[in-house]
């Protein structure tokens, strides 16, 4: 008797199958303003790939009785790359298809089925990682292999009837300098609070006074909204900025990068004081006072033992606060900042969908590159055994 | 409960009423402080409604988020769930990397613009902690003490309510803490997608150069969420976050 | 020569240590014991400055220790603690070389020191040096942090409860080793211990400590024959401290000359006293020949001898 051994990829596969018979596929409007008309997966693929999906779904229901194992787990992972493949195939041949050279201002955008099947792919692969227990490496290698396909169809140009890929050409140069513009206030924020925050943490080790109420500080700019710590900085720095004017001429205005950064800045100090000091905290009595006997001086112990111990834990901080940042950056394009938020408070403004995934995708991608990056850097921090 | 304890907590809401009370009537204050605008004070909604709108929004998504997010993550923490723990783990974990205004601005193109789509953001967003502690507060229980639970003869549902939840509580109240929190912010940038909120005076005062109604907007709000935290702090150790 | 003169020590009000006047010759083997809370090692960790004194004058070789840069006061002196006190990001060589580095050894001399060491501490197997401390078992821990205070060569050895974290195996031989260390080395060595087993076993002048200030202050067998007082006898154990000094002495220590006829029992010259006693009671005789492993008699020893108070 045929006896379920696993439930949790059939389930999604389920999920994915209901929302591509309920939900449309893509999306296609005469023009820019006016809402899509939703066409369902097998309106826009081909016969071929829908064959090739219906046949891919049934496999993949039928997961449900594999006994689990490296070939059920090779088996399977093949099947969901298939499956991106063909969902990201027929998106691109659908679009094409849709493309009318009369009608320039016709958008075709991906709907929500797309986007769920494209969910439920992910949760898929990061379940199927999960069980083989897969090393941070081995996930890289995964990571690599799944998303070159997509970047190679990009660059070759298949998606270029999509609107999201129009969104992207009309503004390339401009995409081009919110990317810039957002990875420089990202790093500008760690590269100043990290050389302000430990200090201020090994500070704040040393003297228990400052350490109370400099965390007292930090824990209410952490629980202000960020927009409203922007919003606050405008009045102060826009009247400073009149009082001395030559301070614009160092871009300190009341909008704009200045008041981005200090206030992505007062975010950060939190996690990097915090970790900082947690870190050093950890430090065992024992390793100082072993220290101490040894005739180290103070600076030596700070540098030689204290900091690198506590080294993990300050890059968690820095880890925090990248991931951090690179979200408020987005908020922060409501004072000019720029950025990648730019794109998505345009695109919400003008009821402009895709454009706001041109801000918002890069922006996750960003993200999970930065945490995979750390990831990574903690994995090779760890003591070989 | 000692008055000491909800002194911070007092202390703030007497500053938010008081906000309430004063600003509506501030707006020669603010033509003393803003010359140069014509209407210095917002007016378009009152500042009351606009708070309470703020709080609806955050006390629905953060206890809505509480209650699937908690009985999720005691359900990957039973037996008929285990399987799902990794994948739920994993997902809480990618899915904090993603920015929340991320997450507000997708909902838009599925549930489109108003205070619904922000409120199904902020829901979604305020998931991911409140499972991500819940599983870390369950997983944290010792053996040692469900053994001796089990040793005793409690039912799993004895052992889940009067052991398990209650050496959790700290872990999983600080994660809903951390939701509500998130949740105050973006509910402020949810007035970009429509929504009625205290972000409103802020996006407005930003979009029209007013800067008079950004600061009033961004003092509400920042009290608001000091008044917030410190209800959460009574319910820990009284320590910050 | 570490000298206290009049050192007190107080923490809020309360001397943890009560002037306390103390001469350690060189060469020697010195214990502090006394129970948890004596000041124990408050004196001990003054002797490097670690802690300074509030009254009084610890001098080292004739030098005030508040005189000067602490850190090369210590850098002249070896500290060893409870399990080791590792650095646990650096490999056991890098531990081993801590103190040569900080004094500017060139690399070859600081490469050949460690490898000296680590042989005199039993741990020359290969790669060891490279490991991590938390790759290695407790008595490893310790042997390594024996070795990092021994490294530079330096005339005195600080000790705090150096075995304090082992199982009592490893415990007893490493004991046996630090004793022949001493033995080979001659440095002068300060453990401080609340273990009197350990005190009776490794000393050769016991400082024992009650309220920071000295209970009594002389040899093992002093110290056991002729306690203080009733405190004293108590921390002791009472009459059964004496088993625990015959546990620390050899039966060659104390033998006789041959005598003509065989007393019919014989032990090994290597053998503890306890052990001579034990078998004198399994067997009956109150005087056992002393034999080498192939036979040969070497001396005698009888019931009246054990008292290892009395020379050889």
């Amino acid at each position: 008797m045929l006896r379920v051994r696993n439930w949790v990829l059939p389930v999604l596969t389920g999920i994915a199958m209901l929302a591509v018979w309920s939900l449309g596929f893509l999306s296609h409007a005469p023009n820019r303003i006016v809402p899509g008309q939703p066409l369902p997966l097998w309106a826009v693929a081909s016969p071929a790939q829908a064959v090739a999906l219906a046949i891919l779904a049934v496999g993949l229901l039928a997961t449900a009785f594999l006994q689990s194992g490296r070939k059920t787990g090779l088996v399977t992972g093949s099947a969901l790359f298939a499956t991106l493949l063909l969902i990201l195939a027929a998106a691109a041949t659908g679009s094409v298809a849709l493309a009318n050279p009369d009608v320039p201002a016709a958008r075709t955008s991906l709907g929500p089925a797309f986007w769920l099947i494209l969910a439920a792919l992910a949760l898929a692969f990061v379940d199927l990682a999960q069980q083989a227990g897969l090393s941070t490496r081995a996930r890289l290698l995964l990571a690599v292999v799944v998303f070159a396909p997509v970047v190679g169809m990009a660059m070759l140009g298949w998606f270029d009837a999509l609107s999201l890929a129009r969104e992207y050409r009309a503004r390339s140069d401009v995409f081009a300098a919110a990317l810039q513009r957002h990875v420089f206030l990202v790093a500008a924020t760690a590269l100043i609070a990290a050389s302000l925050g430990v200090p201020l943490g090994i500070w704040a080790t040393r003297h228990p006074r400052f350490r109370a109420r400099l965390f007292a500080v930090l824990n209410i700019v952490q629980t202000v909204p960020s927009i409203a710590l922007f919003g606050l900085m405008i009045g102060p720095l826009s009247s400073l900025a009149e009082a001395f004017p030559w301070l614009r001429t160092l871009g300190i205005a009341g909008i704009g990068t200045a008041p981005a950064l200090i206030a992505l800045v007062c975010y950060a100090l939190l996690p990097l004081v915090r970790n900082t000091v947690t870190g050093l905290d950890a430090v065992p009595a024992a390793t100082i006072d072993a220290a101490l006997g040894s005739g180290m001086r103070p600076g030596q112990i700070l540098l030689q033992v204290s900091l690198p111990l506590a080294f993990p834990v300050i890059l968690a901080g820095l880890r925090v606060v990248i991931i951090q940042t690179i979200g408020l950056a987005v908020v922060a394009a409501l004072i000019g900042a720029g950025g990648f938020g730019a794109f998505v408070f345009q695109g919400l403004g003008q009821n402009a969908l895709d454009l706001v995934l041109l801000g918002v995708i890069p922006t996750i991608l960003l993200a999970l590159a930065c945490d995979t990056a750390f990831s990574v850097l903690a994995a090779n921090g760890e003591p070989q055994r | 409960m000692t008055l000491r304890a909800l002194r911070p907590v007092l202390l703030m809401a007497a500053l938010l009423a008081g906000l309430l009370v004063l600003l509506p009537r501030s707006a020669l204050l603010f033509h003393a402080l803003f010359p140069s605008l014509d209407r210095p004070l917002y007016t378009r909604a009152s500042f009351l409604d606009l708070t309470l709108a703020h709080i609806r929004l955050v006390l629905g998504a953060t206890g809505a988020a509480a209650l699937v997010g908690v009985s999720a993550g005691i359900f990957v923490t039973r037996e008929a769930g285990r399987r799902l723990l990794p994948l739920l783990s994993a997902t809480a974990a990618i899915g904090q990397t993603f920015p929340p205004v991320a997450v507000l601005a997708l909902t838009v193109p599925v549930l489109g613009y108003g205070s619904g789509a922000t409120l199904v953001a902020l829901f979604v967003y305020a998931l991911l902690p409140i499972i991500a502690n819940t599983v870390t507060g369950l997983e944290g229980v010792e053996r040692s003490t469900l053994e001796a639970a089990d040793g005793m003869g409690f039912t799993p549902l004895r052992r889940l309510l009067q052991i398990e939840l209650p050496l959790a509580a700290p872990v999983i109240l600080a994660g809903i803490r951390t939701s509500a929190i998130i949740n105050v912010g973006t509910a402020t940038v949810g007035s970009t997608v429509g929504a009625l909120s205290l972000g409103s005076p802020i996006i407005e005062g930003l979009s029209g150069s007013n800067t008079a109604y950004v600061v009033q907007g961004a003092i509400l709000v920042a009290t608001l969420a000091l008044l917030i935290d410190r209800l959460f702090a009574l319910g820990s150790d009284g320590t910050p976050a | 020569m570490i000298t206290l003169a009049g050192v007190s020590k107080l923490y809020g009000g309360r001397r943890v240590v009560d002037r306390l006047d103390l001469a350690l010759t060189d060469g020697s083997f010195n214990v502090i014991v006394g129970p948890s809370g004596c000041g124990k090692s408050t004196t001990l960790r003054m002797m490097n400055a670690l802690i300074p004194a509030d009254e009084g004058r610890i001098t080292v070789n004739g030098r005030d220790v508040r005189d000067g840069d602490p850190a090369i006061l210590r850098r002249g002196i070896g500290y060893v603690i409870q399990a080791g006190g590792l650095f646990p990001h650096w490999s056991v060589f890098d531990n081993i070389a801590t103190v040569p580095r900080l004094l500017g050894w060139p690399k070859a001399r600081v490469a050949e020191r460690v490898a000296a060491l680590l042989a005199m501490v039993g741990l020359q197997a290969d790669g060891l040096a490279r490991r991590r401390p938390s790759e290695l078992s407790g008595g490893q821990q310790q042997r390594v942090g024996v070795a990092r205070a021994l490294a530079a060569d330096p005339p005195i050895l600080l000790m705090d409860e150096p075995f304090g974290a082992l199982d009592p195996v490893t415990r007893h031989g490493l004991q046996d080793e630090l004793k022949a260390i001493h033995k080979a080395t001659g440095k002068t060595i300060v453990l401080v211990t609340h273990d009197i087993e350990e005190a009776l076993k490794l000393g050769e002048r016991i400082i024992m400590l009650e309220e920071g200030r000295i209970a009594q202050d002389g040899t093992p067998a002093a110290i056991v024959h002729r306690p203080a007082n009733a405190r004293v006898r108590d921390f002791i154990g009472g009459e059964e401290a004496i088993l625990k000094l015959l546990a620390g002495a050899t039966v060659a220590q104390v033998m006789r000359p041959v005598a003509s006829e065989a007393a019919g029992a014989s032990i090994a010259p290597g053998a503890t006293l306890s052990a001579a006693l034990a078998h004198m009671v399994a067997s009956g005789h109150r005087t056992l020949d002393v034999s080498e492993a192939d036979g040969r008699r070497i001396g005698r020893i009888g019931f009246e001898d054990l008292d290892p108070g009395r020379p050889a």
